[in-house]
């Protein structure tokens, strides 16, 4: 029980399977520590005769399966929070199941630990799971470990096992500072209090130690991402967002990060940890995202990163694919490139990979379509821990960690050009777009795009017509047809196209392009309304009862596989431009039409 | 100098506050004049200060409320400045359902989970800021601080979205919500050193006092008016751990009359805070079960 909330705060992950004995261990941690009332006591103990795995004694494991699907099944579905307090402390236990989704729901609630209880079996010593925990929780930034040795009454308190787990666990702690206790969570020894059981070890309790754990506070300069702008009347102008590090205090001298302008404090103080309202000496430009930290020691900014992933959806990974990336109270568009490696967690060893799937964890290459304030992770888990959010989906599907900045986009900067778009198609007469055709392979892009370039053509037009098949002969020779891939032959084509956009031509690119996500990424590549998107329609039957080129019919045949239409997906556009029916429409016409949408288009 | 939990979790409350009102289009925050809801609210000014919080208060009424925390409920309104939105089920209204003839769990089902829902689809509120808090019962525990429902206001305990450090994802499709606990790391001891921190004005009936009383089913419900049809009410010195409708909250016999004796009552406690809370003892995994329906 708590101390009239004076007392500091200590957030823990408690990591082990219900066979290492977490479950009974936090529920002993509750009880001992005076959180578990009466009335929830006399539930337990008749819960406990019903479910429990004890025999007759209290099963206190059973104080913690909050869902009635988990007590059902007798497992733990996610990560729940527990909460108990001493005259000392006051404990915010994340309990993390050990088995079902570990690494996801491990990883969840290690992000806000400071330090990690890892469970052993004292039976069964340093187990391949034990190394799991480990690394993961190791990877999320904790530097304190305590082992838990836990069922030592199994081994008769043996000194001589309890040193050699103790030793086997400090070769796979890593750079972790570890502290090992023997205990046993069945009989409370050395939990709350110390155990006579023992008299070998003249360490301290489990609770001892966690209430007297130094944890290093957030070190640092002062950072506040800046969550919103307060503007009640018009002399005021509040910045409102949490202090993650350092401190703060009027006519101090602070850098607004991207944009790099400085000013100074004139109202609002804090420190980290505190949600405070800002206001700045000069009127400069600082809204939700923008960062407010020390001019003297300010974050980097950057747009290129290698980053470790934690994969956290079903669904996997979709190299060259737009992901929402959430960052302090910032979010942009970001591509991940193919992984470098995936992490095996269990033996620290590299695998090669070309996607990530549920649970995987790697590394990898990120960029945004704009620049981020940013701090490597292990200096700033506020600044440099990151989430990817499906945007179709709106689903969390990643966890990110920055290592670094990739030095290409610190020390490559863009090369300003003085011809620019503009000149160079004033100099051909015409506006630069891209006429994007859509739609089932056989629906007639190839057929009708290669008419409106003649017709262009003949017209004095500066034109290039770009093919799927054709350019799979040359650049993306290296692609094949799974849903990476795919994402991959149009994000090329979309900068091929771009780049040619930008010397002044009219391009045509004819590609099956079968997903929005992608097709969305190339317009917003270009300036708006230079991209015009045509669906070529057709029903599937008819496309398949013309088959130009014998595809449908490998495909049905199975020789085919990941064939768009038959075993792949298209999505067609929701508000194309233009949508031609191709079952109704000859090409000429469907010719005709575009062209004369174009030329609408160039004034 | 370190900072206090009470000071952590004040200013991660607040960052939660602001996350929401940054996220969502037309956020409200559910009061009901208790404990916990004047906590929130007093964080919610102190989040947005010196502009008002932007959103306003919704209480889902159930007109069995007791008197006092009607008399607060207006009072805090009021002095917040902020719009109080009062919703009372048309439904429930017209059917005259009760918690004395119709029982416990059909009068929250009607007036408070149904009610909420018609409440939110009626003024298209996309995010319900709501005092809950994990310590309280057991399917709480596992909740997200940003908690998905579906356009049906669902709640599905197996399929949340992962809630890494202070980042919380509110992306939605339109129809879908979000019911956010900025409250979610507090405990009920927290609450009250809080109270006692900021000075914060809690509805009187928290504080001991002689009131008239009946005994019922081996609980005390307090007398609030002639509604209950009860015949002589014994006075008793009493005050309530959680307040809601007064036939279905349970007070205990205490001294307690001060915001120190009630923690110095808490730290002796052995009995736990939804003791009193009738409904979540109709059955086995009620809360759970209510809040899958819809119930915040």
């Amino acid at each position: 029980m708590g101390d009239g909330g004076t007392t500091p705060l200590l957030r823990f992950i408690a990591c082990g399977s219900v066979d290492d004995g977490k479950s009974t261990l936090i529920g002993r941690l509750l009880h001992d520590c005076g959180e578990v009332p009466d009335d929830q006591l006399a539930a337990l103990e008749s819960d406990s005769r019903r479910f429990g795995t004890q025999g007759s004694a209290v099963d206190f494991a059973l104080l913690l399966d909050g869902l009635s699907a988990e007590r059902e099944q007798g497992i733990t579905i996610d990560v729940a929070y527990r909460y108990f307090a001493t005259a000392k402390r006051r404990f915010i236990v994340a309990d993390a199941p050990g088995h079902e989704q570990y690494t996801r729901n491990m990883a969840t609630g290690a992000s806000t630990a400071e330090l990690a209880v890892i469970l052993v079996d004292a039976t069964k010593g340093v187990l391949p799971q034990t190394r799991r925990h480990s690394a993961i929780v190791a990877l999320m930034g904790i530097r304190h470990v305590v082992l838990a040795v836990n069922k030592m009454d199994l081994v008769d308190w043996s000194e001589a096992q309890f040193q050699k787990i103790e030793a086997d666990y400090r070769g796979v702690a890593g750079e972790m500072a570890v502290t090992a206790i023997p205990v046993s969570a069945l009989g409370g020894d050395n939990v709350a209090a110390r155990s006579a059981a023992a008299p070998w070890y003249d360490g301290p309790s489990l609770v001892e130690h966690l209430e007297a754990a130094e944890i290093a506070p957030t070190s640092g300069a002062f950072r506040m991402p800046v969550q919103l702008v307060a503007r009640p009347n018009r002399d005021f102008r509040g910045f409102q967002g949490l202090i993650v590090s350092g401190q703060v205090a009027p006519g101090e001298e602070v850098v607004v990060l991207p944009s790099g302008r400085r000013t100074r404090i004139s109202e609002g103080r804090g420190e980290a940890g505190q949600s405070v309202t800002l206001t700045l000496a000069d009127q400069v430009d600082c809204s939700r995202g923008d960062v407010i930290a020390s001019a003297e020691a300010p974050p980097e900014v950057a747009d290129q990163f290698e980053a470790t992933i934690v994969w956290l959806a079903e669904e996997e990974m979709l190299p060259g694919r737009q992901y929402l990336l959430r960052i302090g109270a910032d979010s942009a568009r970001a591509t991940l490139a193919q992984p470098k490696y995936r992490i095996d967690v269990e033996s620290g060893e590299h695998l090669a990979a070309r996607t990530f799937g549920l649970n995987d964890i790697g590394i990898a290459n990120l960029s945004t379509d704009k620049p981020i304030v940013f701090e490597p992770y292990e200096k700033s888990r506020d600044l440099g821990g990151f989430i990817l959010v499906d945007r179709t989906s709106n689903a969390t599907v990643a966890a990110g960690m920055i290592r670094f900045a990739l030095r290409r986009s610190a020390n490559v900067q863009w090369q300003a050009i003085d011809v620019t778009r503009e000149a160079r198609s004033e100099l051909l007469g015409q506006r630069p777009k891209l006429i994007w055709f859509t739609g089932l392979s056989g629906a007639g892009k190839s057929t009708i795009a290669n008419l409106v370039e003649k017709r262009l053509h003949a017209m004095g037009r500066n034109t290039f017509l770009l093919d799927g098949d054709n350019l799979r002969h040359g650049l993306n020779r290296d692609l094949g047809f799974t849903d990476a891939d795919r994402v991959e032959n149009i994000r090329r084509a979309g900068e091929v196209a771009k780049l040619m956009t930008e010397a002044g031509l009219i391009v045509l690119a004819a590609f099956i392009s079968p997903f929005r996500a992608e097709r969305d990424m190339v317009r917003r590549m270009l300036p708006q309304g230079d991209f015009i998107e045509v669906h070529v329609d057709v029903p599937l039957a008819e496309a398949e009862r013309r088959d130009p080129k014998g595809l449908y019919a490998k495909a049905r045949a199975g020789e085919l596989p990941n064939f768009t239409g038959i075993d792949s997906a298209y999505e067609p556009p929701e508000a194309p431009e233009l949508r031609i029916d191709t079952a109704v429409t000859p090409a000429e016409e469907a010719a005709e039409a575009i062209v004369r949408f174009l030329l609408s288009t160039q004034g | 100098m370190a900072l206090t939990h009470l000071d952590r979790l004040e200013g991660e409350s607040i960052h939660i506050f602001r996350e929401v009102a940054a996220q969502a289009e037309r956020p409200v925050l559910l009061y009901s004049a208790g404990k916990d809801s004047s906590v929130l609210l007093h964080l919610a000014r102190k989040a947005f200060f010196p502009a008002p919080p932007p959103f306003p208060l919704l209480h889902v009424d159930t007109g069995w409320k007791f008197a006092a925390m009607y008399a607060l409920r207006d009072r805090a309104a009021a002095d917040a400045g902020m719009e109080l939105i009062v919703h009372r089920n048309p439904e429930a209204e017209r059917l005259g359902i009760n918690p004395l003839d119709h029982g416990s769990e059909l009068h929250t089902r009607i007036w408070k989970t149904e009610g909420l829902k018609q409440a939110l689809d009626l003024h298209r509120f996309d995010a319900a800021i709501g005092g809950a808090r994990r310590d309280e019962e057991k399917s709480r525990a596992k909740e997200r601080i940003f908690s998905f429902r579906s356009a049906h206001h669902r709640w599905d305990p197996k399929n949340q979205r992962p809630e890494l450090w202070r980042l919380y994802n509110a992306r939605k499709a339109p129809g879908e919500s979000f019911r956010a606990f900025p409250l979610s790391d507090w405990t009920e001891l927290d609450v009250w050193e809080y109270v006692a921190r900021e000075g914060i004005e809690v509805c009187d009936l928290y504080f001991a006092a002689p009131r008239p009383t009946v005994e019922q089913g081996g609980a005390i419900l307090m007398v609030d008016d002639e509604r209950l049809g009860v015949g002589d009410a014994a006075v008793r010195t009493i005050r309530f751990r959680t307040l809601g409708c007064y036939p279905l909250s349970g007070a205990i016999e205490s001294k307690a009359a001060s915001v120190e004796d009630i923690i110095a009552e808490l730290r002796a406690a052995r009995t736990s805070e939804r003791q009193g809370r009738m409904i979540d003892f109709d059955s086995g995994a009620s809360m759970e079960a209510k809040k899958q329906e819809g119930y915040f």
